[in-house]
């Protein structure tokens, strides 16, 4: 840990009239996952491609697992791993072919490619169906094989580009754990995707992209943090009970309560959660009312990010 | 964590060996492919055939290529044409092939690894050359079938095939030109609206003395048709020349052609293949 495995410095890159990417900056430490989040458009996949190679940039400077992605690409390439947002496994080739095939394309014998992918057909549970055509595979099982062929050489560095979109949730939970288990062996991930509950579960830091430059970059909890308290919210059983439940949070509360009639719920923000939580339900039990439901509900990376991105919005149009 | 360090290949000839081994494993790829789809190559074939029988037994009887009375010889004169012909669609394959790996994702992800990137492009080449061979001699079977006959001597037999592939060899870079240079697969499914003029505006099937004049002079100047004449004079099947130069030097210009369409294709297709990265 501590060891700087991606670094970015003041990327730039223009195509034809549009900057993709603009004075951004990027870092990951060894051993953790970083996510790259932002809108359509907003230079995710620019970056991708450039931290693996297949860009060239204008300005600024990228290295990737301690060489520089423009002076050394070759030595960059021999410790990184690529999944794109295609599959881009071979489907007329066996699950089983394919990977041997890409450990011959990184280099290694007949055997080693072979017996790699055993290994690797295993780890990631693929080995019954390792001789079957990858034309048949469900969507999560292609991830999979395509995530095996890019983890052939175990690489330092490991990009995804939205590994899990298009997946049911099987799929990703499939996904998901893979890529745990990758950098609980010490690979640095870079993944960008739209979905923050999976940005929520894998990432260590998030780093939020929109118009090529750097919005925010900070731990999930942090990023949420940024949003503000957490709220606590009681479900009317009886809408008519409404107006005693809104007395109740207001009593806990520290700011401005929200109705919402159509969910029959009340709401409120708090800063002693646990405390105001026992509260909240004590008054509930004494007036011997009934509700749906009681319970704190923690700030969504969905809320942070709209927050984020529709702050920018709006300086765009001023 | 097992790291599993790549064999050095620093050295020149070790760069080289590692290189070829890339090749190997691409051209293995696609045979590969052939292996598991026997069908898409018999489709491949398939629209050859239908014209071979279209040509020889629909419209055959109709045509009067040597002055000789309709249908004469036609399988003898149109036989070499259908060679030339498949030789010459064969770039579409090719781009579709490209088109279908860049679009799958499969040509980035080869570019990030640490590999001769150039193995996309000229394992490409091999096995399609290769693939060529393999349509050619079942498309000479049928020939041999329905009453065709190289008069020729095994050499000069030897000689048409080896004109024939020279000429799809060519138009492989074609191919990967086209290839990396449409968005889509499906774009790449239209280029056989160029194809098709480029195989038929030609000596192919008909004589282009027989054409009007400007498309005449198309056609005789067309790299199909000199390959095509080339091959008969081979064969020693009948063939039907004008005046024009590659006409009357059908086997230079059969030649020729395809080292022009390389040095052309060659440095497009390459150079567009190093532009994936702008």
């Amino acid at each position: 840990m501590g060891t700087t495995t991606v670094e970015a410095n003041n990327l730039g890159k223009r195509f034809k009239d549009t900057a993709a990417l603009e004075g951004f900056d990027l870092t990951a430490e060894a051993g953790t996952v970083l996510g790259l989040l932002g809108p359509n458009g907003a230079g995710k996949t620019t970056t991708v491609r450039i931290l693996t190679t297949l860009l060239r940039f204008d300005t600024g400077s990228a290295a990737v697992a301690g060489f520089d992605v423009a002076r050394d690409a070759r030595q960059v390439r021999r410790r990184i791993g690529l999944t794109g947002q295609q599959t881009a496994v071979d489907d007329l080739l066996t699950a089983r072919q394919n990977l041997v095939l890409f450990g011959k394309l990184f280099r290694l014998n007949k055997t080693r490619a072979g017996e790699r992918a055993d290994q690797l057909l295993a780890q990631f549970g693929l080995a019954d169906a390792a001789d079957r055509q990858a034309k048949g595979f469900s969507g999560g099982m292609k991830r999979r094989l395509d995530l095996a062929a890019s983890m052939i050489l175990a690489p330092q560095v490991l990009f995804l580009d939205e590994p899990t979109t298009g997946l049911d949730p099987a799929g990703r939970r499939e996904v998901w754990d893979a890529v745990e288990g990758l950098a609980a062996d010490g690979t640095t991930v870079v993944l960008t995707t739209h979905y923050l509950d999976e940005a929520d579960r894998l990432c260590d830091r998030i780093a939020v992209i929109d118009h090529g430059r750097n919005l925010v970059d900070d731990t999930p909890a942090g990023l949420k943090r940024r949003i503000g308290a957490d709220r606590l919210e009681i479900v009317a059983a009886d809408p008519s009970d409404l107006p005693v439940l809104e007395g109740i949070i207001a009593a806990v509360a520290d700011g401005d309560t929200a109705v919402d009639e159509g969910a029959s719920s009340v709401s409120g923000p708090v800063k002693e959660p646990v405390a105001a939580l026992t509260a909240a339900a004590t008054s509930v039990r004494d007036k011997r009312l009934t509700v749906a439901d009681i319970g704190l509900r923690r700030p969504t990376l969905d809320e942070a990010f709209l927050e984020l991105i529709g702050t920018t919005a709006k300086e765009d149009q001023q | 964590m097992t790291t599993l360090a790549p064999l050095p290949d620093e050295t020149l000839a070790g760069r080289l060996k590692w290189t070829l081994h890339d090749y190997r494993a691409i051209v293995g790829q696609e045979f590969t492919h052939l292996w598991r789809q026997p069908v898409n190559f018999a489709w491949g074939l398939g629209f050859p055939i239908v014209m071979v029988l279209l040509f020889v037994y629909v419209f055959g009887s109709a045509m009067d290529v040597t002055g000789q009375g309709a249908g004469v010889d036609y399988v003898a004169y149109a036989m070499p044409g259908m060679f030339a012909m498949t030789m010459a669609f064969g770039f579409t394959n090719t781009a579709w092939a490209v088109a279908d790996a860049k679009e799958k994702g499969f040509i980035d992800r080869v570019r990030s690894m640490p590999m001769a990137s150039s193995a996309v492009v000229v394992g490409r080449n091999i096995a399609d050359t290769i693939h060529a061979a393999v349509d050619l001699l079942v498309l000479f079977l049928i020939a041999l079938v329905i009453g065709w006959r190289s008069d020729g001597t095994f050499w000069e037999t030897l000689g048409a095939f080896a004109i024939l592939l020279w000429l799809r060899f060519a138009l492989i870079w074609v191919g990967v030109w086209l290839g990396l240079l449409v968005k889509s697969v499906e774009q790449a499914g239209n280029l056989f609206a160029i194809a098709f003029p480029f195989g038929m505006v030609s000596s192919v099937f008909t004589p282009p003395e027989l054409m009007p004049g400007w498309l005449g002079a198309i056609a005789a100047w067309n790299p199909v048709s000199a390959t095509a004449t080339a091959i008969r004079e081979l064969f020693g099947n009948p063939s039907a020349v004008g005046d024009s130069w590659p006409e009357q030097h059908a086997l230079t210009a059969a030649i020729v052609w395809p080292v022009i369409i390389t040095l052309i294709f060659l440095p497009l297709a390459v150079r567009k293949f190093q532009n994936l990265g702008r």
